[in-house]
């Protein structure tokens, strides 16, 4: 392996069918270390660099168990344990009245898990990514779409790719330095 | 001014002395001053929070908090106990514990008469008075006067250093003034100089005035009150010749009728009265006999509020309706041919006959002279005396058949210049005297004349000379109960403020003793008059038992000359269309000698629930015919004297008439007391001095706001107040449980109460809604007061209130009363909403009120069916040093933002318990008694363990009459009330 | 999921002007906040938003010298404007989790022009909320008493209480909404970043942009978050007024002890907000010129929901009546009659016009689509929403068991100064909103284009 003098090559379309149908031709092709930018989410643009599923949803769903046992916990604790007081007759462990609270806890720490979980799998924040390089990929925020192949690719070959994607007919093909 | 900063008196003096102008002083430390007082200084005077105007609020906020150390290092200076031996009621003064608070036997006078009473003193600070149950007036409870006498004694208003002319003076000044005075006077053998004193019952001071008429013999004694015994008195003289006083013996009357009296709330023995009549009101306990009240009134009272049968008539009627009365009873006398109300008396007379000797007729004292004789004409005609009713020597010193007359022969004799030297003790004659008399413009042209009074009033302003008085839990004195039975009083603490404390000892400096202690004045006196072998044994025990031993004036056979009564004239008639008016002592400032007492002041009086303020009572009808409004200010008329005040419409008053109360309009009572109020002695004639007949009334326009605490009358149809007559509940003994909607079962199993678990039960037969328990407890629990502007916000702080309800028809309705404290609900809804558990219950099922953990949410007041939680929604407590000095050390004094509410005398509780623990045993039955029970005439509130079988609560509880407020909601209130037993008669159209 | 496909055609209407390009639509959003000079109206209003925030604080100020005693309220009627304005407000703050949260899990796109908007509404509106649980305590420094914190009495909050519940509740709403909204704020900060000129504006949005590049990875993740939070802050939104009116619901006060009060109280919430969120974006759009991203069919659609809550709304009232009747309990029978021709009748009639009767006109399709009576309607229906509150506080305080302790309750100057107060400071947060940020979602809007459009 040796080490890249690129971080890899970006092809730059104006539309989200171009962008899409280029990925999958790249994937086709057996690139795997890719990734597509877009203003906005393309619907299978993921899939077709070959990203399928994430696991966020199996983190809310332990936030969410871990919010409810600990909210009720809390108030069990406090009033059965810790210090348990006759409040207008009713028993120490009247847990009716504790279904609120729990029901809230449970909604916070999912919430924090899926905006957390969601960030970090993300990497973000990050201030600096190679692909910020490229003068065009400003617009990415705004109307265009990009498709970047990594040199990490074992595929990868400065000459190779750069045909290859200009075969895909994007308006513009640039190398994105590190 | 705390007591370690040393005071150089020599220096205090000569700063006395440089003094120009009516500069005042407060205490020593002023004079001296000292570093503290100049801090305390700055912070202005302080003032008792609420009654004071917006604007000083923000200034209290920040006093809050150096206020109470300052408050406390400026008392102890102050408290300590008097240097003579008194002696305490229990346990003897000699070893105080810290914190263990002792009690001392004495005696509170009002209008010259004597109730017995217990003062718990807290380390040398008198905090908190009971009633004497040795005390034949008393029997251990007391009224509401006597309970805020104990405010008074710390006013910060009171008069605190002598006056002449208003400038400041010293005590020297004015003993030199005197002696220069009295020298000429030995002379002339005292022409020209004149006392004048309220009415005296006090044997010192009996025999002090007769040495000193002896001394001078040209000298006189004038005597005026303006709530006096006058009519009594003179009626006595009419029926018996002489002037005797009457007692009655309530605990022995079936039947009772009172003319025109309230004779279970106001006058001397009222307490007693309101026991006795008790007794033989309640039906708790399967009794299946009650008394029978019959009421004649000119003006809504207490007595018409739970009298079986009320009739409610014009002043000037009651005569005519006695003079018929008194024919069916057998007293020929002549009696005018109109029919009213004849069902009625003769129901009445009917019932009286066959009551004979088991009956009472009682005539009140704002009754013309005529009504009394006929009474007791009535009385004896029954075969009543010696039985309910019994006579005695008059308990007062040389009784004035009519101190009307009496002050009307000073101020002429003033007029015709015979006096130039007045010496007024207590009383304050500028402001309550008759205007006819105008006694004030007399007073000015009176050479030396000289005021002792606990502040410096009206009359004080007047006089050449004022000395601040003492309290009379400051000095030594003595003085009769309505029977005659003798307590010596003795101080709890030395005079807070300096002077000639007492009129012994001004008496007796007249007298020409150097520097007299009223210690010894009064000691003397008992020495010499005790007849007792063993004086130092007779001193002790009676100052231990609050009572002279055989003092008691025995009953004197008299007998009614039926002839004078029978031939007596009958009094005028007034015309129907007449318009006229009822004087009457305000129920809770008296005649204004509580003007400046703000627990009296913020007390909703009986039945109007009014505080801060006296008002023109008129009936709905009188209200219509003359399209007025609640509030709107009308201006009364006569003679061609006019007072002008805001009307209260007050259903069951008699139509036709109006009734207004002494008492305010006060210029000089001081922060709390002065101008509230309008002055009714403007319109007040010494010939005339309860009811006048032919007024003006006109409506100015104007409107005044008055501040009740009830603003709803009616029970809506809700069972709050269950009530039936005797019959009724003879036949149906469980009526107070019918009707009674099931409470819901709950979801959650209960809680075990095992021990002790706290209850406490109002009988509502009982309750005269006196008022007693509303001061007590205020006084027991350091309730603030807020002032008017607070009172209309509707934020009174009371922890118990009388609730008040009309029942039937607006022009007589029935009046039922209702204390309400706090129920202590076992399933307490105030607690569960709580965010912070400020409110929990404790293990002996008490509802606690947690002061430092509230944060001031307010839910539990929401949520509490009763409405028996206050909050301080402003700094309502006082930092007012002396007042400071009142509170109960074993309350706490809660601060702004807080919640509070009746805790059942909690602090009671756990005195006891701690008794209890180290006699290892338990709480006795009766061990704990609250302060409201405790003060109760009527002794209607009971309290005690539910879970002792034995305990009194316990059997009340069990009582079939035994019911609790909305227990639908499934509350299971603590407190509980006994159903009201009326006793109606049978015969139809007597309906009450 | 036809998503791509951006509007359905045989609505009534397009969601997104004719014409509008990526390019367009991310210019124009984005130019308002970056090179559009502030506009002398806005000047104007915020100024007078910042003088009523002052009032708030004076207002503020002179109760913490003071005490709540400053306030109208007493002993019965403990609780005044204070509980009033909480209501209000959080019920206000409804209508932005719904639209962001329920609509997009109901795949209504219209939402996207307006859900930035009324997200940031719901923020400030709680965060208005939020203040009175404070104030209106009687010793509020020492408000965290209710936080379950341990401390040397080893207390705890007692957590029996709705006003606990409520805790929990508001700061688990606030904090899910704040998230909801910044999140989604994100891709557009982005936007602003790679747009802005000025170098310090694009430092700013850099770093609250926290390195957005669009990534695909990143969407994918991005969106399944979304959906996720507002698949809960759908039942949150339910659960945070049903919270409110446990206040009520579980006391024993006649009035307030109904078992209807959670979902009457969550419908009434979601029509004061959609009112709230007219009576915000008619003016806006038509200052801006947005009538291409927020159309006259967003409009309809609003005014419709609107009218369906109203109707919830009204059957509610008519349930309490209903109730109160059919229980045959003095107390609830009083209480109905009370509030009928007691003396605040004329608030209960009152709030009937304003809440029931008036809105009936939005039946008509015509004033749903005219932008000046839909104004006034949302209004009247918040002035009325506030009444409701009125209603159910003090006329039931005012009247309940025992008729001896019956009592009247006037607001003064400063309950009045601290409700307006709040007012200007939810204008004054909704002002800076508008002027620092894309007040739509850009990169949503651009989901609605087309694609075949360049």
């Amino acid at each position: 392996m040796h080490e890249p003098r690129v971080y890899g090559l970006m092809a730059e379309f104006s539309g989200p069918e171009q962008v899409l149908e280029a990925a999958r031709q790249a994937y086709a092709k057996g690139y795997r270390q890719m990734d597509a930018y877009s203003p906005f989410p393309v619907e299978g643009l993921a899939e077709a660099i070959g990203f399928h599923h994430t696991r966020l949803p199996l983190f809310v769903l332990v936030g969410g168990i871990v919010g409810a046992l600990s909210g009720f916990f809390l108030q069990y604790y406090a009033a059965v344990i810790s210090y348990p007081l006759n409040v207008g007759g009713r028993p120490f462990n009247s847990w009716p009245s504790f279904i609120p609270i729990t029901f809230e806890t449970t909604v916070l720490l999912a919430a924090l898990c899926a905006v957390v979980g969601m960030l970090m799998r993300n990497g973000l924040p990050r201030p600096y990514h190679p692909v910020f390089n490229v003068q065009r990929f400003e617009r990415v925020t705004r109307d265009k779409f990009f498709l970047c192949i990594e040199a990490t690719d074992p595929l990868f070959d400065e000459k190779k790719t750069l045909k290859f994607l200009e075969s895909l007919n994007p308006t513009h093909v640039t190398t994105v330095d590190p | 001014m705390s007591n370690n900063t040393q005071l150089d008196i020599r220096q205090i003096r000569a700063t006395l002395q440089s003094k120009q102008g009516s500069e005042y002083w407060r205490c020593l430390e002023e004079l001296a001053e000292t570093e503290e007082f100049r801090e305390f200084l700055h912070r202005e005077f302080p003032r008792e929070a609420s009654v004071w105007d917006d604007s000083s609020m923000g200034r209290r906020q920040f006093l809050m908090l150096m206020g109470a150390s300052l408050a406390l290092a400026g008392l102890n200076a102050c408290t300590k106990q008097p240097d003579e031996k008194i002696i305490p009621f229990v346990r003897s003064p000699e070893f105080v514990t810290p914190g263990v608070p002792l009690s001392f036997a004495t005696a509170m006078v009002q209008g010259g008469f004597a109730t017995g009473i217990l003062v718990t003193s807290h380390m040398g600070r008198p905090t908190k008075i009971e009633g004497n149950p040795d005390h034949p007036a008393s029997l251990g409870a007391t009224d509401a006067f006597t309970q805020a006498s104990i405010l008074s004694l710390y006013d910060p208003d009171r008069s605190q250093v002598p006056l002449n002319r208003g400038l400041i003076g010293t005590r020297d000044k004015f003993l030199q003034a005197l002696s220069q005075a009295l020298q000429a006077k030995k002379a002339s053998g005292g022409a020209g100089l004149r006392i004048l004193t309220e009415t005296v019952t006090s044997p010192t001071l009996g025999d002090q005035l007769a040495r000193l008429l002896r001394q001078f013999p040209r000298a006189r004694w004038h005597q005026y009150e303006p709530v006096s015994m006058d009519y009594a008195r003179e009626g006595a003289r009419i029926a018996f010749g002489r002037i005797v006083t009457t007692r009655y013996h309530l605990d022995k009357a079936d039947v009772v009728l009172s003319l025109d009296s309230d004779f279970l709330t106001h006058g001397p023995g009222a307490v007693r009265y309101a026991r006795d009549f008790a007794q033989k009101r309640k039906v708790a306990g399967g009794k299946q006999t009650m008394n029978r009240l019959y009421s004649i009134e000119s003006s809504p009272t207490n007595v018409g509020a739970i009298a079986d049968h009320r009739l409610s008539v014009r002043p000037h009627d009651v005569e005519a309706l006695t003079r018929r009365i008194a024919r069916g009873a057998g007293v020929l006398v002549e009696t005018p041919q109109s029919g009213n109300h004849d069902t009625w008396l003769a129901a009445l007379v009917q019932d009286l006959r066959t009551h004979q000797g088991s009956s009472v007729v009682i005539p009140g004292l704002y009754q013309p002279p005529a009504v009394h004789a006929l009474a007791h004409a009535i009385n004896e005609r029954l075969g009543n005396v010696g039985k309910t009713v019994s006579y005695s020597e008059p308990v007062e010193i040389q009784p004035e058949q009519s101190q009307a007359e009496s002050l009307r022969k000073l101020v002429s004799d003033i007029r015709d210049g015979q006096v130039d030297m007045l010496v007024i003790l207590g009383g304050n004659p500028v402001y309550d005297a008759p205007a006819d008399l105008d006694f004030g413009g007399a007073l000015a042209s009176v050479a030396f004349s000289v005021h002792l009074g606990l502040y410096a009033d009206e009359t004080a302003a007047e006089c050449t000379w004022h000395l601040p008085q003492a309290h009379s839990l400051e000095t030594w004195s003595d003085a009769r109960a309505y029977d005659g039975t003798a307590t010596i009083l003795q101080p709890l603490i030395t005079p807070l403020y300096a002077g000639v404390s007492s009129d012994h000892e001004l008496l007796e400096l007249m007298l020409g003793t150097a520097e007299p202690k009223s210690y010894d004045i009064v000691r003397e006196f008992w020495r010499r008059h005790s007849g007792s072998r063993d004086f130092e044994t007779f001193w002790r025990t009676s100052l231990n038992s609050g009572l002279v031993a055989g003092s008691t004036f025995p009953s004197r056979n008299v007998r009614v000359r039926m002839q004078e009564v029978q031939s007596l004239p009958p009094g005028r008639a007034v015309p129907g269309d007449e318009l006229s008016l009822a004087f009457r002592p305000d129920p809770t400032v008296w005649d204004g000698r509580y003007a400046n007492n703000g627990w009296l002041q913020e007390l909703p009086k009986p039945l109007t629930t009014l505080t801060w303020d006296n008002a023109i009572l008129v009936s709905p009808a009188t209200a219509g015919r003359f399209d007025l409004q609640n509030e709107s200010v009308v201006e009364i008329a006569y003679n061609g004297r006019k007072i002008a005040g805001p009307v209260w419409i007050t259903p069951g008053h008699p139509d036709q008439t109006v009734t207004v109360h002494l008492g305010y309009g006060r210029t000089k009572a001081g922060r709390i007391g002065s101008k509230r109020g309008f002055n009714v002695h403007a319109i007040r004639t010494s010939d005339a001095p309860w009811s006048i007949a032919g007024i003006g009334l006109a409506k100015t326009g104007a409107k005044s706001r008055l501040a009740v605490t009830q603003h709803h009358h009616l029970m809506e149809g809700r069972n709050l107040v269950r009530s039936a007559s005797l019959a009724e509940y003879v036949a149906n003994p469980v009526f107070a449980k019918e009707h009674q909607p099931s409470a819901q079962p709950s979801l959650y199993p209960e809680h075990e109460y095992d021990g002790y678990a706290w209850g406490m039960s109002i009988d509502l037969s009982a309750c005269t809604g006196c008022n007693a328990c509303v001061v007590a407890c205020q006084a027991e629990n350091n309730i603030p007061i807020v002032g008017k502007d607070q009172v209309l916000a509707g934020r009174e702080m009371h922890w118990i209130r009388i609730d008040r309800y009309y029942k039937g028809s607006l022009d007589d309705p029935e009046v039922v009363f209702q204390p309400v404290t706090c129920m202590h609900c076992e399933n307490a809804p105030c607690e569960v909403v709580c965010p912070v558990a400020a409110t929990v219950h404790d293990s002996e099922g008490l509802n606690v009120m947690v002061y430092n953990r509230c944060i001031g949410t307010r839910y539990c007041s929401n949520n509490c069916p009763y409405k028996v939680r206050r909050f301080n929604f402003l700094q309502y407590s006082t930092d007012e040093p002396t007042l400071a000095m009142q509170k109960n050390p074993e309350v706490t004094v809660r601060s702004r933002g807080v919640m509070e509410k009746c805790s059942y005398c909690v602090q009671r509780i756990s005195a006891a318990r701690i008794e209890a623990k180290k006699e290892g045993r338990e709480i006795r039955d009766g061990e704990v008694v609250t302060a409201c029970q405790a003060a109760c005439p009527s002794q209607a509130i009971v309290f005690g363990n539910i879970n002792d079988p034995d305990s009194r609560i316990a059997k009340l509880k069990a009582d079939p009459l035994d019911y609790g407020l909305l227990t639908e909601l499934n509350t299971k209130p603590r407190t509980s009330y006994l159903a009201r037993v009326t006793n109606p008669h049978q015969e139809p159209g007597t309906s009450a | 999921m036809k998503r791509e496909h951006g509007v359905n055609t045989v609505e009534t209407g397009p969601l997104i002007g004719h014409g509008q390009t990526y390019g367009t639509i991310t210019d124009k959003i984005t130019s308002d906040v970056l090179e559009r000079k502030t506009p002398r109206g806005m000047l104007f209003g915020l100024a007078i938003a910042f003088i009523l925030t002052m009032v708030l604080f004076i207002s503020i100020g002179w109760l913490m010298i003071k005490g709540v005693g400053i306030w109208g309220i007493n002993i019965p009627v403990a609780w005044g404007f204070a509980i009033i304005n909480l209501v209000w407000w959080i019920g206000i703050g409804h209508a932005g989790t719904l639209i962001s949260a329920i609509l997009l899990l109901l795949n209504q796109h219209w939402r996207n022009s307006i859900n930035r908007f009324a997200e940031a509404m719901t923020l400030f509106a709680v965060g208005c909320a939020a203040l009175f649980p404070l104030l209106h305590l009687g010793r509020p420094w020492v408000f965290y008493w209710i936080i379950p914190l341990p401390d040397t009495m080893a207390l705890w909050p007692q957590f029996r209480s709705p006003l606990t519940w409520d805790v929990f509740a508001i700061t688990t709403y606030f904090t899910v909404s704040f998230m909801f909204w910044f999140v989604g704020l994100v891709p557009d900060l982005a936007t602003m970043r790679d747009t802005a000129k000025k170098k310090w504006m694009k430092i700013v949005y850099g770093v609250l942009a926290m390195g957005w590049r669009g990534s695909a990875r990143h969407w994918h993740r991005y969106e399944m978050a979304y959906l996720l939070l507002a698949g809960l802050a759908t039942p949150l939104v339910i659960s945070v007024h049903s919270v409110i009116s446990f206040d009520f619901s579980v006391s024993v006060l006649p009035g307030w002890h109904a078992t209807i009060f959670p979902p009457y109280f969550v419908a009434g919430a979601i029509y004061s907000g959609f009112a709230m969120v007219l009576c915000l974006v008619i003016p806006v759009r038509k200052a801006y010129g947005l009538q291409d991203f927020v159309t006259d069919r967003h409009m309809d659609y609003m005014a419709k929901v609107m009218l369906a809550t109203g109707l919830i709304v009204a059957y509610g009232y008519a349930m309490e009546a209903f109730f109160a009747w059919y229980s045959g309990n003095e107390f609830e029978k009083y209480m109905m009659f009370n509030r009928t021709q007691g003396p605040y009748g004329f608030i209960y009639w009152g709030l009937l016009l304003t809440n029931i009767a008036i809105p009936q006109l939005l039946w008509i399709g015509r004033i749903r689509k005219n932008m000046v009576w839909l104004f006034l309607i949302s209004i009247t229906i918040n002035i009325g929403m506030w009444l409701e509150r009125f209603v159910i506080v003090v006329t039931s305080l005012h009247r309940d068991f025992l008729p001896s302790s019956w009592d009247m309750y006037y607001p003064t100057i400063w309950d009045w100064a601290t409700y307006i107060g709040t007012i200007g400071l939810f204008l004054c947060l909704m002002f800076l909103f508008i002027r620092l940020m894309p007040m739509i979602s850009i990169f949503e809007l651009r989901q609605l284009l087309p694609w075949k459009s360049r």
